[in-house]
């Protein structure tokens, strides 16, 4: 692998930059980053880090700057960071004979050990293909040699790790701080006795917990027809474990990264400090896989916080902040880490923002605490439009907090409101569907009784069910369907002064289903999809379904089969192979308990369900407080039943980043 | 109200950024080094920063010009010097902060003070070739371009705004890298063209690289920097001025 001296693009690549969209995405050179000591030993083990989207979108993700600054670490390893060219540089690149670079020396992907992958959205299989392509490594696993770096890939996407097993070498399932130097010292250990068989690699890798092999599982189907479903998948070598359970850390506490974020030169995505307050979340919203597989809470204390936050402003020289996680407004820590960074900054022009919504927990009080200046928007996610909606899918909000939240963003200050919503849910009416109209028709008269024009934004997504959630059995809604509900949504608001509405493209929401539940049969079918040039997807003006259509119809496969088909329990999911730490049968339970409109209390602060993330890994939900944070009713346990007494009048969760 | 002048060179890698890019940068970097700048006032105050003319992102330049206002009541070092040492820490590689002073807050802006920059391309064209359409382009009395400007065509004579246009015979100390040189300085006033305009009349439409290598304002009837630098005696625009 990287026996083969690293070749570097620099002198090559530089002379086609004046002539591409957005030069600055290729020269690296950031703020921040810890420069890869290539000599720090003999033969350090090599890891590219690759976001196979652009920069601006792949730049700020957390996870690969956390990994980035803890390889770098390792006394006997080294890590650079790469991201997919756009499509005008592709052009380019293919032409001249100029392979996937890294932006940090500019070295060809070819001359890493490791070719790591963050896969975050489905829609990005294709340019995992392409920029595998690039790097001139055949994309498919089973041709590689010990010419070639190891490709692996980690990120919640591969929760379901099927679709791509074709391509990946290997796969890494959850919390990526610790595999990732287990993972270093076996490649070390094998390169050390000579590197000469990569199956012998894949064996060792296969031996470390939390790393899935495709190639050591065989795959059988209930029979060879296209309406086929998977019957089992079985390990092939000894070492391969039957079941791949995810890796959590139980501390977050001790993993204080990134310790130096990175500070982009150019405009990206999320262009602030970012500050992860905890992992995990246990509101339980039925259709949230991130809250699902992430579990147990892991809070970060505190203080550490509070430092985190004063030392990156000083290093980074940001004026923004964001405490991130899946519901900020939840960590018991909260009112101490606000009071401190607003007690620092003394002149007022440090803004915090709270990108994760909720409406309940958090007071607009603290909203309004939190923003120095301009008040534009605030953003709320009631996800559905009627009580019995919500608790379907768990979202225990009632209207009167919502109301309640939006009172209050109007009365100090606010004169945008953004909802988020839904559609396509499991048992969803006609009736639910308007509901979300009622709701933003009822919004904007509150407003009204403070400012003369309030505005309400409407953004409506089409639902995809996700594995590991307890609505994994159900069959996504067509896209003719979801085209349908989101009309029923703007027929009702079309004559609203004041209602704007949004809506996500129900073709991308349509393949976002395929590729989320597939199987290995899917393979060939992205693989065909990348062939015919469908990279990109994630952007909407390079989004080609008809590519993926035909490449389905190809291999005599169906869209309805993976995603819009209601599944059996005894069904085998492509996945049941895979761990994430929630007992399936709790899954059912809690599925059954959805179409029975059956509400599930968080379990951080009512008796535990047994829904498996907690004991599989003798650990517990990490929480400062045993009390819930003001303001929190609804998820918390209280009023289930009424949807009645409010203790709080505050309540509401908000998103401050909105703010155009 | 104090304003500090910095003059910067953008060599290398950094020379991708684009004018905006520069700008955040610099921001961040005065929070950073914790220069007393002076806020703008409203809902959301931003640095009271006055750059000069933008630099075309992947233009290398010797010459760039960026006002930086003081606020009187905040504390912190108010010397250029230290303020210039201070940035110099928290601006990426390729970004040379070469000179620093304190200017009168109430005299003309950097955009409105240079009158006419010089720059230096290089091209893989032949000397002899280039040599003639340069010749060709200075006997014209007048140059009609199309222009794009804000999304409109635009008509435009180059010729008034061509104050002097050379190739460069020998390798000078700017200019160490490959290709043949082209000298020329463009005026500012009343509105300026982009070196790529000029190129392209001249057929160069992929240099191999372009530096903006000084920026002269003429107060006073005389040639010199935004900071005071003089103009070295024998500069084209003298040479066309007499």
């Amino acid at each position: 692998m990287s026996s083969q001296s690293p070749e570097f693009v620099w002198e090559i690549l530089e002379p086609n930059l004046p002539l591409v969209q957005k030069p600055s995405r290729y020269i690296g050179c950031e703020l921040g980053v810890v420069e890869p000591d290539w000599d720090k030993s003999a033969n350090p083990v090599s890891w590219l880090l690759t976001y196979p989207d652009t920069y601006e979108i792949g730049l700020p993700n957390q996870g690969l700057q956390i990994l980035f600054e803890i390889i770098n670490e390792h006394p006997n390893a080294v890590a650079e960071r790469g991201y997919a060219p756009w499509s005008d540089l592709e052009k380019r690149m293919r032409a001249q004979g100029i392979p996937f670079f890294s932006v940090d020396t500019h070295r060809s992907a070819a001359g890493f050990d490791v070719f790591a992958f963050n896969l975050s959205a489905e829609l990005n299989y294709t340019n995992l293909l392409n920029c595998i392509d690039l790097a001139g490594v055949p994309i498919h696993a089973g041709e590689r040699t010990i010419e070639h770096p190891l490709v692996i890939a980690g990120g919640h996407c591969t929760y379901n790790p099927e679709p791509l097993a074709d391509f990946l070498d290997a796969v890494v399932m959850g919390d990526g701080e610790e595999v990732v130097t287990e993972i270093t010292d076996v490649i070390a250990a094998w390169k050390d006795a000579g590197d000469s068989n990569r199956s012998e690699l894949l064996h060792a890798l296969c031996g470390i917990e939390g790393v899935y092999v495709p190639s050591a599982y065989s795959v059988e189907y209930t029979s060879d027809q296209p309406d086929a479903v998977v019957q089992s998948v079985e390990p092939e070598w000894p070492e391969a474990a039957e079941v791949i359970a995810k890796r959590t850390i139980a501390d977050l506490g001790e993993w204080p990264y990134p310790r130096s974020p990175i500070v982009p030169l150019t405009e990206v995505v999320h262009d602030r400090l970012n500050v992860e307050v905890f992992r995990g979340c246990t509101r339980g919203c039925r259709f949230c896989q991130a809250g699902m597989i992430t579990r147990p809470v892991r809070e970060r204390p505190a203080e550490q916080v509070a430092k985190m936050v004063a030392d990156g402003l000083e290093s980074t020289g940001y004026d923004e902040v964001a405490l991130t996680s899946l519901s900020t407004a939840d960590f018991s820590g909260i009112s101490d880490v606000v009071s401190e960074v607003m007690a620092q900054d003394t002149e007022g022009r440090i803004s915090v923002s709270l990108p994760s919504l909720r409406v309940d927990a958090f007071g607009v009080d603290i909203a309004s605490q939190l923003q120095n200046g301009r008040r534009s928007g605030l953003t709320f996610a009631p996800e559905a439009g009627t009580w019995r909606m919500r608790q379907i899918i768990n979202k225990l909000i009632r209207e009167e907090d919502l109301y309640g939240a939006v009172d209050s963003a109007f009365s100090q200050g606010w004169r945008r409101v953004k909802l988020y919503f839904l559609t396509g849910l499991p048992s969803e009416t006609d009736e639910d569907t308007l509901g979300i109209a009622r709701l933003a028709r009822n919004c904007i008269e509150i407003g009204r009784r403070h400012h003369k024009s309030p505005s309400v934004t409407l953004s409506v997504g089409g639902f995809v069910p996700k594995p590991f959630t307890p609505f994994q059995w159900f069959g996504q809604n067509t896209v003719e369907e979801l085209d349908r509900k989101v009309n029923l949504v703007r027929d009702a608001v079309r004559r609203e002064r004041g209602i704007q509405i949004k809506w996500h493209d129900s073709r991308a929401s349509q393949l976002e289903g395929i590729l989320s539940r597939g199987d290995r049969r899917l393979g060939a079918v992205i693989e065909q999809a990348w062939r015919s040039g469908a990279t990109f997807q994630e952007w909407s003006e390079r989004f080609d379904l008809e590519a993926w259509m035909n490449a389905l119809e190809g291999q005599g496969l169906t869209p309805e089969q993976f995603s819009n088909r209601h599944r059996e329990e005894s069904e085998v999911l492509p996945w049941d192979h895979i761990d994430a730490g929630l007992h399936k049968d709790f899954l059912w339970q809690d599925w059954l308990d959805a179409l029975d409109e059956v509400g599930l209390p968080d379990c951080r602060w009512t008796p535990c369900y047994d829904c498996g993330a907690c004991t599989g890994y003798g650990i517990e939900h990490v929480v400062a407080s045993a009390v819930p944070p003001a303001g929190g009713s609804q998820g918390t346990g209280q009023d289930l039943d009424t949807g009645g007494l409010i203790p709080e009048p505050v309540a509401v969760a908000v998103e401050l980043a909105d703010r155009q | 109200m104090t304003r500090i002048r910095l003059k910067y060179s953008k060599y290398g890698k950094v020379r991708f950024l684009s004018h905006r890019d520069v700008a955040k940068v610099v921001e961040r970097a005065i929070r950073r080094s914790h220069v007393p700048v002076a806020y703008s006032q409203g809902f959301s105050p931003r640095p009271k920063l006055h750059f000069g003319l933008a630099l075309p992102t992947g233009y290398e330049s010797d010459a760039e010009y960026l006002d930086i206002d003081l606020d009187q009541d905040r504390v912190g070092n108010r010397d250029p010097e230290v303020i210039a040492e201070g940035l110099q820490q928290c601006v990426p590689r390729g970004i040379t902060i070469c000179g620093a002073a304190e200017v009168d807050p109430k005299g003309p802006s950097l955009q409105e003070m240079v009158t006419s920059t010089v720059w230096v391309a290089r091209t893989g064209g032949v000397e002899e070739q280039l040599q003639e359409r340069c010749s060709d382009l200075l006997k014209a009395s007048t140059i009609e371009i199309e222009i794009e400007r804000k999304g409109k065509q635009r008509r435009e004579d180059l010729r008034p705004l061509l104050l002097a246009l050379e190739v460069l015979k020998t390798p000078t100390e700017e200019s160490i890298t490959p290709g043949t040189r082209l000298r020329f300085e463009l005026g500012t006033k009343p509105r300026s063209i982009r070196p790529s305009e000029l190129l392209d009349v001249l057929g160069i439409t992929e240099p191999l690289g372009v530096r903006r290598m000084h920026q002269w304002t003429d107060s006073d009837a005389t040639m010199q920097g935004p900071l005071g630098e003089p103009a070295p005696p024998s500069t084209p625009a003298e040479a066309r001025a007499s």
